[in-house]
């Protein structure tokens, strides 16, 4: 959210202004079209590999506590991917890693005031479902080959009910980054709209004299709240992603 | 699970505001903005420089101190059981010694009460046929004296007798004295 929370003539709540994309560095990042977008995004990604390196500078065999975070980061995916896709989908497991570190730092930065929240864009998250969904398809056809294709049919289904379920399941299995995208996104423009929506009604009411000055504490004590949930959700949205991709990897690499 | 009171909420707003924010509609969805696909792009050559670092560099160097310390453990572990299997190993082989030392010295204390029993039975058995000569010596030089003795007291008690008759009639008839102590004797 941005802290230039607009509040136009004191009676409109400009909500969405904080999803617009501004260039940064000025006339190079129009050419470059470099965005506030893309510079969260490399903020983001210098903080978790900051994280990792200085965490696992010490190597030593008893960690302090950076390293300790380091590998509990480390060990929290690495079960999570293990886990669900078994040792067939270790490949894959810096690219879960990735996903959800790339996932959480932004949904986390996007909380600090003044910052941009790149996960509440549908073209990111988009474009971070269509790559999981090229992936496991390509996964697919290379550990199962044309056999990725019986898929669609269910297993011990009756043959007569094929002209139903193949076009459900191939729907279904359609919509998979639809929904993998849309998820993430409308959580966090949700969340980051209401934010925004009770830090206006704070403004507002500070304009109504004395009992405003007195009713604005309660959008604060709710925005204060709403972090809280934030953070939750923030973390849980990350989550949701990395295992979807797992299981849908699970599918790719174990048949 | 909060996903509907949550969208109620954020709806609600909306609908209450009018004006500019609900006409302007979303940013995220304005396509024409070469922002957007810029973010896009830019956003797929920094998680790829992330997924890069992150699978050439950054999660092997944690796979690797992680590894180490699991090989020193089970090193250290191996140690440790081997240093057991070895002091149960000395243990076992100090108490065999010792039984062995207790049964050599149980061997040893009969063996040599045997040879004390032994050479005190041969012992005795050499006084004893010593003292039985000693006796038989002493018994054959006893009946020899009493013998002598035996022999020599009818010449005693006729001497004394003749002795004891001079003295009180004066005179003596040794035939008759012999011949009475011949017969008192017999």
């Amino acid at each position: 959210m941005t802290g230039e929370a607009s509040v136009a003539a004191g009676s409109t709540i400009d909500a969405l202004g904080q999803f617009e994309l501004h260039p940064v560095l000025g006339s190079l990042g129009e050419a470059l079209r470099f965005s506030q977008s893309p510079l969260f995004m490399l903020i983001a990604v210098v903080l978790v590999l900051a994280f990792l390196f200085i965490g696992m500078r010490p190597a030593s065999v008893v960690p302090g506590r950076l390293q300790a975070a380091a590998e509990i980061g480390y060990d929290f995916i690495h079960d999570l991917a293990i886990g669900t896709m078994g040792e067939e989908g270790t490949a894959f497991f810096p690219f879960v890693f990735a996903l959800f570190f790339f996932i959480l730092a932004g949904n986390y930065l996007g909380l600090l005031p003044f910052s941009f929240t790149y996960t509440s864009h549908i073209a990111v998250t988009l474009a971070l479902a269509v790559t999981v969904f090229l992936i496991s398809i390509l996964a697919s056809l290379r550990f199962q080959g044309l056999g990725f294709f019986k898929h669609f049919m269910p297993a011990g289904a009756p043959v007569w009910l094929s002209p139903l379920l193949v076009p459900i399941e191939i729907l279904s299995f359609l919509s998979r980054p639809v929904s993998l995208s849309i998820r993430l996104f409308a959580n966090m423009v949700a969340g980051h709209v209401l934010l925004e929506v009770f830090a206006g009604f704070t403004i507002m009411l500070a304009g109504l004299g004395f009992f405003g000055h007195i009713l604005a504490v309660a959008p604060i004590a709710i925005n204060i709240a709403l972090t809280a949930l934030e953070l939750l959700v923030g973390v849980l949205q990350a989550y949701v992603f990395a295992i979807l991709t797992c299981i849908y990897l699970r599918e790719a690499v174990a048949h | 699970m909060h996903r509907t009171p949550r969208l109620f909420l954020f709806a609600a707003p909306l609908a209450a505001v009018p004006g500019r924010a609900v006409a302007a509609g979303m940013p995220q969805l304005n396509v024409h903005d070469p922002l957007l696909i810029g973010q896009v792009v830019w956003g797929a050559v920094i998680f790829a420089g992330f997924y890069i670092v992150l699978s050439r560099s950054a999660l092997p160097r944690i796979e690797r101190v992680l590894s180490n310390r699991r090989t020193r453990i089970q090193n250290d572990l191996d140690i440790a059981r081997r240093a057991k299997a070895e002091s149960d190993r000395a243990s076992a082989e100090l108490l065999s010694t010792r039984h062995e030392a207790a049964a050599q010295a149980r061997a040893n204390v009969e063996r040599i009460q045997n040879e004390a029993r032994l050479s005190a039975e041969t012992h005795a058995r050499e006084t004893a046929k010593r003292l039985e000569a000693d006796i038989a010596n002493a018994e054959a030089r006893i009946a020899q004296s009493r013998e002598q003795a035996l022999s020599s007291l009818p010449a005693i008690a006729t001497g004394t007798a003749q002795n004891l008759v001079s003295r009180l009639i004066g005179e003596q008839d040794e035939q008759t004295i012999a011949s009475a102590v011949k017969r008192v004797s017999a």
